[in-house]
């Protein structure tokens, strides 16, 4: 009875997030902020369950997800699960810090099954360890002054381009290639 | 900074995605991929001279279809296997098959020939630098599929790896058709099976370091 209660909560959850995110792949960007938003609060409850013992960690491993949805967003395809697909990149990230923290304590596999992943929420979000903004800063300037004119100061790429002399295709380039940079800091950072 | 933060930062300018990726990557990949080892046949080996007498024979068809079918199970597996939460569905039957009809003809050519002639049929001329031809012509198309899987998002990277190398190693097997002279089933069913199986025992030792993201 639980069980089928449940599955009725995460499967209209997942018709909505789905419908974020399908319109966010087609350029809407306020139903994309939706989607992360929810999203990050379902990782966080997701997480936070599992990683009782790794409380600390918990918030930067959902920033960390958070930025492989985004950065992988192109290999969602909209006629699957989104549940699968977010499930399965949550997990990959989980066991991937796992992996990291190794050294330290035996791993087992501590996860149930895909519909898990939308089955609670959590917004309340602890401070992250790790400052992204600091790592920001690191990122070499071509991929920086892109970010930090669409990404946080919100301008247009044509604006972006006039602000940074950089062309418009140089600063898409740059844009993409730093998210996926600091991505990759955060995988180096850690080990 | 804050998870709202981040949220905002990155749905900022994030902007429409064109559908199709997977797509696109692996036919890119496949293209200069099978470019790359015909270009290292033709440099390394020579095109036989008798190809066009070759492809009159029903068993030079057979000897492509051979690592085709195993090209098309590979490349379905690696594009599966680049998405996550996509399951695996009919990947071990796609390649199954036509590794187990080519066994089948082996078997029957085996059962109908002469005792004394079995040994030239397993052996042939070439049986010990076959399989290594065909890893060496399963680079270019080795490189190109991790790099494809790379800008994708595999979750399970050893056997991502492997079904990369496996789809370089059925590339590099169909290009050294085109030059092997040996036409007998058992021949094809052991080597060229083998050479296709080093490339991808290659990439499912290197895909959990290369892939991950």
């Amino acid at each position: 009875m639980r069980r089928i209660q449940v599955e009725g909560r995460v499967s209209a959850t997942e018709d909505r997030l789905r419908d974020l995110m399908v319109r966010g792949l087609g350029g809407d960007n306020a139903a994309y902020h939706s989607f992360l938003r929810e999203l990050s609060a379902r990782m966080r409850a997701f997480f936070r369950k599992r990683l009782a013992r790794l409380p600390d960690d918990v918030e930067d491993l959902v920033q960390e997800t958070l930025l492989a949805v985004h950065n992988q967003r192109h290999t969602y395809a909209t006629d699957q699960p989104l549940t699968a697909w977010v499930y399965a990149i949550a997990r990959y990230k989980m066991v991937d810090l796992l992996r990291r923290r190794a050294g330290r304590e035996a791993m087992n596999d501590p996860l149930d099954d895909e519909l898990a992943v939308f089955a609670s929420s959590d917004t309340e979000a602890a401070d992250a360890r790790r400052d992204l903004a600091k790592l920001l800063e690191r990122l070499p300037e071509r991929q920086r002054l892109p970010i930090q004119c669409m990404k946080l100061e919100g301008l247009s790429v044509i604006e972006a381009a006039r602000a940074t002399g950089m062309s418009e295709s140089a600063v898409k380039v740059g844009v993409h290639r730093g998210l996926k940079a600091l991505a990759a800091m955060i995988r180096g950072g850690d080990k | 900074m804050k998870t709202d933060e981040l949220v905002t930062m990155l749905a900022a300018g994030a902007g429409a995605v064109e559908a199709g990726a997977t797509a696109r990557r692996y036919t890119a990949a496949l293209g200069w991929g099978a470019f790359g080892a015909t270009l290292l046949m033709a440099i390394v080996l020579g095109v036989r001279p008798d190809l066009a007498e070759a492809a009159r024979l029903p068993m030079f068809w057979v000897k492509l279809a051979f690592p085709g079918g195993v090209a098309a199970g590979a490349l379905y597996a690696a594009a599966r296997l680049s998405r996550p939460g996509v399951k695996l569905g009919r990947v071990p039957a796609a390649l199954a098959a036509p590794v187990l009809a080519m066994w089948l003809l082996a078997a029957l050519v085996l059962a109908t020939a002469a005792a004394g002639e079995r040994e030239e049929l397993i052996f042939g001329s070439s049986w010990s630098a076959c399989p290594l031809f065909i890893a060496l012509l399963s680079l270019p198309v080795f490189a190109a599929a991790l790099w494809a899987m790379q800008r994708l998002a595999p979750t399970r990277l050893a056997i991502s790896g492997a079904a990369a190398g496996l789809l370089a190693g059925s590339v590099g097997a169909l290009v050294y058709a085109l030059y092997c002279t040996e036409m007998a089933a058992p021949f094809l069913a052991l080597w060229y099976l083998l050479g296709m199986l080093i490339p991808a025992a290659a990439g499912a030792a290197i895909g959990p370091k290369l892939l991950r993201w």
